[in-house]
């Protein structure tokens, strides 16, 4: 029944994308889109989660007459899939929830209004889906409305090219994924998924798909070093659409991951776990240290996608580590923290995408360098995004927290491994998670400092108005989920059990109900940690402290001139920028990263011309992949080039040769 | 009974820290004056400063925002919740399950990102320095703290704080290299968390190289007040975690007689004070390093964490 309703929903979306189409010239279709899109998009989270929590003893699944005509279209709704139906459900609310506010600012809607429900269809279906072809038809559906998206706004030269590089890389991810179902069925003998999850794979074939997922589903969540498109397309969407992209397709990308490697393939060989760590870790860092380096709001948060899958990746593979040395208990705990960090990400990323799309609605800036002061125009993002960046900051008692303690914890069970290798690479990876969350926190600190904090940096900053009622309430919606979850964290590693029960086998110790008893991951006198009783404590703290001012004597607050040691300066230029805020970060850890190097020119004495500082930033994944990649390209293309102006015998010539080739390697084949 | 008794403790406790923070600022400052032959002001003189404070308007500049209002409260509440959490002179605070070293390191970690939050929101050159300075020097010190972290949990088997006190006072602990190396690599944070001698002078007040003291440039009456009693207490809860991890002796244990507890409160007193005369000693010995020497420093601290943790899976005996 809720798959029916889930497979409904998804059907609605694609009509409403379809319908959006024909009403062209209806002057209120903006409004309709994103209002249908936040009913269906509601069904569809009550059914999912309906699944998720009540009924997750069934596994409804159906099969459609469509696609291959001897396969049909399988769906199937476990626990995996209702989880993350959930996740992008609620992303599908809040953005619509948003859209229906900042929607009227989309100069050209035409471009957004088809796609956008088109793409919410393309990533369920991904989710539902259980055979390859249902699978890869929906990836490629997700990819190409996502792209269009990028594109929407075509006129300024950065989108297209961000959307190109895109393509490319969606293409590239596409046909990995494809290779990896083609070994996967190849042994299975069928594409169903229940035909792969019944067989068993020889090892080689287990390590080549596990190294396609990685690389498929990697390069669409952004994984190092495929994760080069992400901070340039992610923001170059409208925010709503920003905040899908990181906030849910990434986690969609994960999911693919966690399916075939944890249900088709199920864990093999602990040697894979080493790729996931090392990935994981690197990613978690980069992915901080690139956002630290950034001046657009919205590139900064991309980055922080990166750093963030990083993380969920650290669990992932510390979960294929425990699983495949028989360890099921503590891998359940990390696949808990891995998934619970895929919720708090959703969530917290939306959250900050929205606010920085609702900064960019009232300023026209997305540069952090001409913002400032907003905490006085838009008091409520401004406690939003506050929200959002104490969560994203790994800081107590929100969300972010919660699910990274968990991961702590679990890189502390590893002693338990057998393998040293597989020790030495997770104290490594635990002391770059614990440098990853340092540096998220400088790093928000920067952004909303910038932001939100301060003198105004220009006119537009100075004159931003609070931002619609729609575009609040979906701000605020997600900073009470980010709270709930981070108060409660026992509830949602209980709502997690059946997902990883079904995945490893095992579920993390149940947490006691009363939603005041901390939570204990393995044991109570090894470590707990109880959000709820510290939120209460550091309020009543708060409160007792301001009670007791009073009472020792309360006197007025006065205002005057900033003190700045004496020598305030009345222009706002000489505040600190994101670029002087990262200067001694850049210093520590840049100069060796990314080589980058500061220059000084400092005019003579008596020039009249301003002094400059300019910082030259290198990036590595692009320099030392990427480029000589295209310089081949290039080196080919000349090459071939001659191949263009050839005479029709000598085109034949070659299409004979080739068929000879092709029939001589067949012969020999077989 | 159980309960009101645990209760008491802990309250005890909360007030006990917040009672001696000051004290302890007070001794390291006439410790370092008697070092420099002068007479310096008395070990009460932060209480009365504090007072005084209290007593006083603040002043803010015109567009202080609610954030700078609100963070020196949220700012001393999270610090002395942390304060709270880490076991003074007896265990089995009823508090402790609430979080694990982690949390505790994590709540500091809130509070320090409302400080450099505060310290951009008035917009000035100052508060950007400090703000800037802080964040470089934690991205550094938490890595570092939270490989020690790694190492007591793996020498304990737990994060709780209560659970490795008890394993340190229990007789398998033995002498071991990793602890020690982890006790290095503390002391060496707990310098740099708290703003002191080589990293930062905690006695500067208009120089270009200030961190901490740039960062609450602009704050005044009470909530610089606040403030100034977070930043004392955030000593003493170093303190605290070195004496109570390394330095575990008389330490009462839940369910003790009252005179065990009055024993465990002058031990605590007794390694209170000794920890403030030798940090006196040791900062008049040192002068200030340069900014980006810091990371050297830090970076010290953090090889320390790591070859800890590592010698720690060579053997478990180590």
């Amino acid at each position: 029944m809720t798959l029916v309703i889930a497979l409904g929903c998804s059907a609605a979306l694609l009509l409403l994308g379809i319908a959006s189409l024909a009403m062209r010239s209806f002057s209120g279709r903006s409004t309709l889109v994103y209002a249908g899109t936040f009913a269906v998009s509601l069904i569809s989270l009550a059914s999912s989660l309906a699944q998720l929590l009540f009924l997750s003893g069934v596994t409804p699944a159906v099969t459609l007459p469509v696609g291959l005509p001897w396969l049909g279209a399988h769906f199937r709704m476990d626990a995996l899939s209702s989880l993350f139906l959930a996740i992008l459900s609620w992303g599908g609310v809040s953005t619509s929830l948003f859209a229906l506010g900042y929607g009227r600012h989309e100069p050209e809607p035409g471009r957004i209004l088809p796609f956008f429900p088109l793409f919410l269809t393309g990533m369920s279906w991904v989710i539902l889906a259980d055979d390859a072809y249902v699978f890869l038809f929906a990836w490629e559906l997700m990819s190409v409305t996502s792209w269009a998206l990028v594109v929407s706004h075509h006129r300024e030269e950065a989108n297209l090219q961000a959307g190109h590089l895109y393509l490319i890389m969606a293409v590239f991810g596409g046909f990995t994924l494809l290779l990896a179902f083609g070994l996967l069925a190849n042994s299975a003998g069928s594409y169903a998924f229940s035909a792969m999850r019944s067989a068993a794979f020889p090892s080689w074939t287990a390590g080549i798909v596990l190294l396609l997922a990685t690389i498929g589903a990697g390069s669409k969540a952004g994984l190092f070093p495929l994760h080069v498109w992400l901070p340039q397309a992610h923001p170059a969407a409208p925010s709503h659409v920003s905040a899908l992209m990181s906030g849910v397709m990434t986690k969609v990308a994960v999911y693919g991951f966690v399916r075939i490697v944890f249900d088709l393939l199920r864990p093999h060989s602990w040697e894979s776990s080493l790729l996931l760590l090392f990935l994981g870790g690197v990613t978690a860092v980069l992915g901080v240290l690139y956002a630290l380096m950034q001046h657009d709001l919205k590139r900064l948060l991309a980055y922080h996608t990166v750093e963030n899958i990083g993380i969920i990746f650290i669990g992932l593979g510390l979960a294929l580590a425990f699983a495949t040395n028989q360890i099921p208990w503590a891998a359940a705990l990390s696949l808990t923290a891995a998934l619970f960090h895929t919720i708090n990400h959703s969530l917290f990323k939306s959250l900050l995408f929205l606010g920085s799309g609702a900064v960019l609605a009232a300023t026209g800036e997305r540069d952090m360098g001409k913002m400032g002061g907003l905490i006085h125009r838009m008091p409520g993002t401004t406690i939003a995004f506050l929200l959002g960046s104490v969560a994203i900051s790994a800081l107590p008692p929100l969300n972010g927290f919660a699910s990274e303690w968990l991961t702590f914890q679990a890189i502390l069970v590893s002693p338990n491994l057998p393998q040293w290798a597989l020790k030495f690479l997770i104290v490594a990876v635990g002391a770059l998670l614990a440098l990853s969350a340092a540096l998220a926190a400088a790093c928000f600190v920067k952004a909303f400092g910038m932001s939100f904090l301060g003198r105004p940096r220009s006119l537009h900053a100075a004159e931003a108005k609070e931002t619609d009622r729609w575009s609040l309430s979906a701000l605020f919606l997600n900073a009470l989920l980010c709270l709930l979850a981070g108060l409660f964290p026992g509830s949602v590693v209980n709502a997690l059990g059946p997902v990883v029960q079904e995945l490893v086998g095992q579920t993390m110790p149940q947490q006691s109900q009363p939603f005041w008893t901390p939570m204990v991951p393995i044991a109570q006198h090894r470590s707990s940690y109880d959000a709820f009783l510290l939120f209460i404590l550091i309020v009543l703290t708060g409160l007792a402290v301001t009670g007791l001012v009073r009472w020792i004597g309360f006197r007025p607050i006065r205002r005057s001139a900033a003190w700045d040691c004496g020598y305030p300066d009345p222009s706002p230029v000489t505040q600190y920028t994101t670029a002087s805020f990262a200067q001694p970060i850049r210093r520590v850890y840049a100069s060796s990263v990314f080589g980058a190097r500061e220059t000084v020119d400092m005019p003579l004495p008596g020039e009249a011309r301003p002094a400059r500082v300019t910082v030259k930033i290198h990036d590595p994944a692009w320099q030392g992949l990427y480029a000589p990649i295209i310089k081949l390209v290039w080196f080919l293309a000349d090459r071939l080039n001659p191949m263009q102006f050839l005479t029709i015998r000598r085109y034949l010539l070659l299409g004979f040769l080739l068929l000879v080739f092709l029939l001589l390697l067949l012969s020999l084949w077989i | 009974m159980d309960l009101i008794q645990s209760s008491l403790i802990q309250a005890v406790q909360m007030i006990l820290v917040l009672v001696l923070a000051p004290g302890l600022t007070g001794l390291v400052r006439k410790v370092k004056a008697c070092l420099l032959g002068r007479q310096g002001p008395p070990i009460v003189q932060p209480y009365r400063d504090l007072l005084r404070l209290f007593r006083k308007s603040p002043v803010l500049a015109p567009n202080a925002s609610w954030l700078f209002r609100i963070a020196p409260y949220l700012i001393f509440a999270f610090t002395w919740l942390a304060t709270a959490l880490v076991p003074t002179f007896c265990l089995g605070l009823p508090f402790g399950p609430w979080a694990d070293l982690i949390a505790i390191i994590a709540l500091i970690g809130s509070a320090r990102f409302f400080l450099a939050l505060s310290a951009l929101d008035v917009g000035t050159s100052f508060g950007g320095i400090g703000a800037s300075r802080e964040v470089m020097i934690a991205s550094l010190a938490e890595p570092a703290m939270l490989l020690v972290v790694f190492t007591l949990a793996l020498v304990a088997g737990s994060t709780e704080l209560s659970t490795i006190t008890a394993f340190v006072l229990s007789p398998s602990v033995g002498l071991r290299v990793s602890m020690a190396l982890s006790f290095a690599a503390l002391l060496l944070i707990a310098l740099a968390e708290n703003s002191r001698l080589p990293i930062d002078n905690p006695a500067t007040h208009l120089e270009l190289t200030m961190v901490h003291e740039a960062m609450i440039l602009e704050h005044s009456g009470r909530h610089l007040a606040l403030l100034e009693l977070a930043a004392s207490l955030k000593l003493l809860l170093y303190f605290s975690l070195i004496g109570t991890i390394f330095l575990p002796w008389g330490l009462a244990t839940p369910g003790a007689s009252f005179s065990s507890y009055l024993a465990g409160g002058l031990f605590y007193l007794l390694k209170l004070a000794t920890a403030g005369v030798t940090l006196g000693i040791f900062e008049t010995t040192l002068a200030k390093m340069r900014l980006f020497r810091v990371p050297d420093f830090l970076g010290a601290a953090l090889m320390l964490g790591l070859l800890a943790t590592l010698l720690r899976f060579v053997s478990s005996s180590l």
